[in-house]
């Protein structure tokens, strides 16, 4: 007796099972990158010892428990910070500044070098607009380090250095890494958090 | 005659879809190899403030501390206050720096030094949870944090 050929599985609905798993997958797949606002604490130091800074090179920013912002003993809107801040900055009121473009106003910051910026808030202050405030005064940071940069080297700070950090920066990396690093010395980020003031 | 008239040069011959299971597998293969599923279990709120000037998180270098109100489920046990949770369950203040350097040991031992502490709190929060995390930090000399933040204008939300 000749044997008989095993009959060929069907298959047709393998498509089907195929889209059901896909299907399944791409409903429970979410591509998550977390973005976020980079800040560096200052380290506990054991000898505290006051440094002497004058007022004119500090740009005071109080945030309240009800959310206003008092900028330099006066109030102001969330979205008038960023022209403040980046007025103070780039000030240049003793003239070694040689990039800056401010009013080089006596009563304003020396240089960006020694231009501080403090960021106090109360315990009662919403999380939302201490971020918003943030955002905000590095806002001011990478408006002038953009400018600078453009002016230098003929591109953007922030795009360059976010290119870098994705890896798709085409071009010599370790040149623009030191690229970035002298932008940044231009308008090194000085911003203070203070402890809330207690009440 | 009839072997002229026989053939019909307008019908098209259908599609063939044999090829549809490997395209349908091709794609579910890299819906496979991408997708990651969630291993911590949220406890608390999260809904992220809005910032526009951000950075990207290095996700092998990071820990995560989450922060908010208790979600509902957790209300009754928790209350509503603001609470910090790190890994899966709700950590107090006091206790952040154990939770912590256990989740850094979870990291490449090459990268433990380089930690960046990932701070993910609730908008609605009070700052001085976030205050006194940051204050801990400092103590536990882990100070490179990153605020998550949603993608967006602060100014009109």
């Amino acid at each position: 007796m000749a044997k008989r050929a095993a009959p060929e599985v069907n298959a047709g609905s393998m498509a089907d099972i195929a889209f059901l798993l896909l299907i399944f997958f791409l409903v429970t797949t979410t591509i998550e990158t977390d973005t976020g606002i980079n800040r560096k604490l200052p380290p506990i130091e054991d000898n505290e010892e006051d440094v002497i800074i004058k007022q004119k090179n500090i740009f005071t920013v109080l945030l309240n428990g009800k959310d206003q912002l008092l900028v330099e003993d006066e109030l102001m809107e969330l979205k008038d910070i960023r022209k403040a801040a980046v007025e103070f900055l780039d000030n240049g009121g003793d003239g070694t500044c040689s990039y800056c473009r401010g009013k080089k106003d006596p009563g304003s910051s020396d240089n960006p070098d020694k231009a501080i910026i403090s960021l106090k808030n109360e315990r009662e202050t919403s999380y939302k607009m201490y971020i918003s405030v943030q955002n905000e005064l590095v806002a001011a940071y990478n408006f002038l380090r953009d400018r600078e940069s453009n002016r230098l080297y003929g591109w953007n700070f922030s795009e360059v250095k976010k290119d870098i950090d994705a890896g798709t920066y085409l071009g010599d990396v370790t040149d623009a890494r030191a690229k970035l690093k002298e932008v940044q010395l231009l308008f090194p980020l000085k911003l203070s958090e203070a402890e809330p003031k207690k009440n | 005659m009839s072997k002229f008239t026989k053939k019909k040069g307008n019908e098209l011959p259908p599609v063939s879809t044999a090829s549809l299971p490997d395209i349908v597998f091709m794609l579910l293969f890299f819906f496979m190899v991408v997708t990651v599923m969630r291993d911590t279990e949220l406890k608390v709120e999260q809904n992220l403030p809005k910032a526009n000037q951000i950075e990207k998180l290095k996700k092998d270098r990071s820990v995560f501390i989450f922060a908010g109100k208790p979600s509902l489920q957790y209300r009754k046990n928790f209350g509503e206050e603001g609470r910090i949770q790190i890994g899966d369950k709700f950590t107090d203040i006091s206790n952040i720096g154990l939770a912590l350097t256990e989740a850094r040991g979870k990291l490449n031992p090459e990268l433990q030094s380089k930690v960046v502490v990932a701070i993910k709190v609730d908008d609605d929060t009070n700052t001085g949870l976030v205050t006194d995390i940051k204050e801990k930090l400092r103590q536990l000399n882990m100070v490179k944090i990153i605020y998550i933040t949603a993608s967006g204008d602060p100014i009109d939300q």
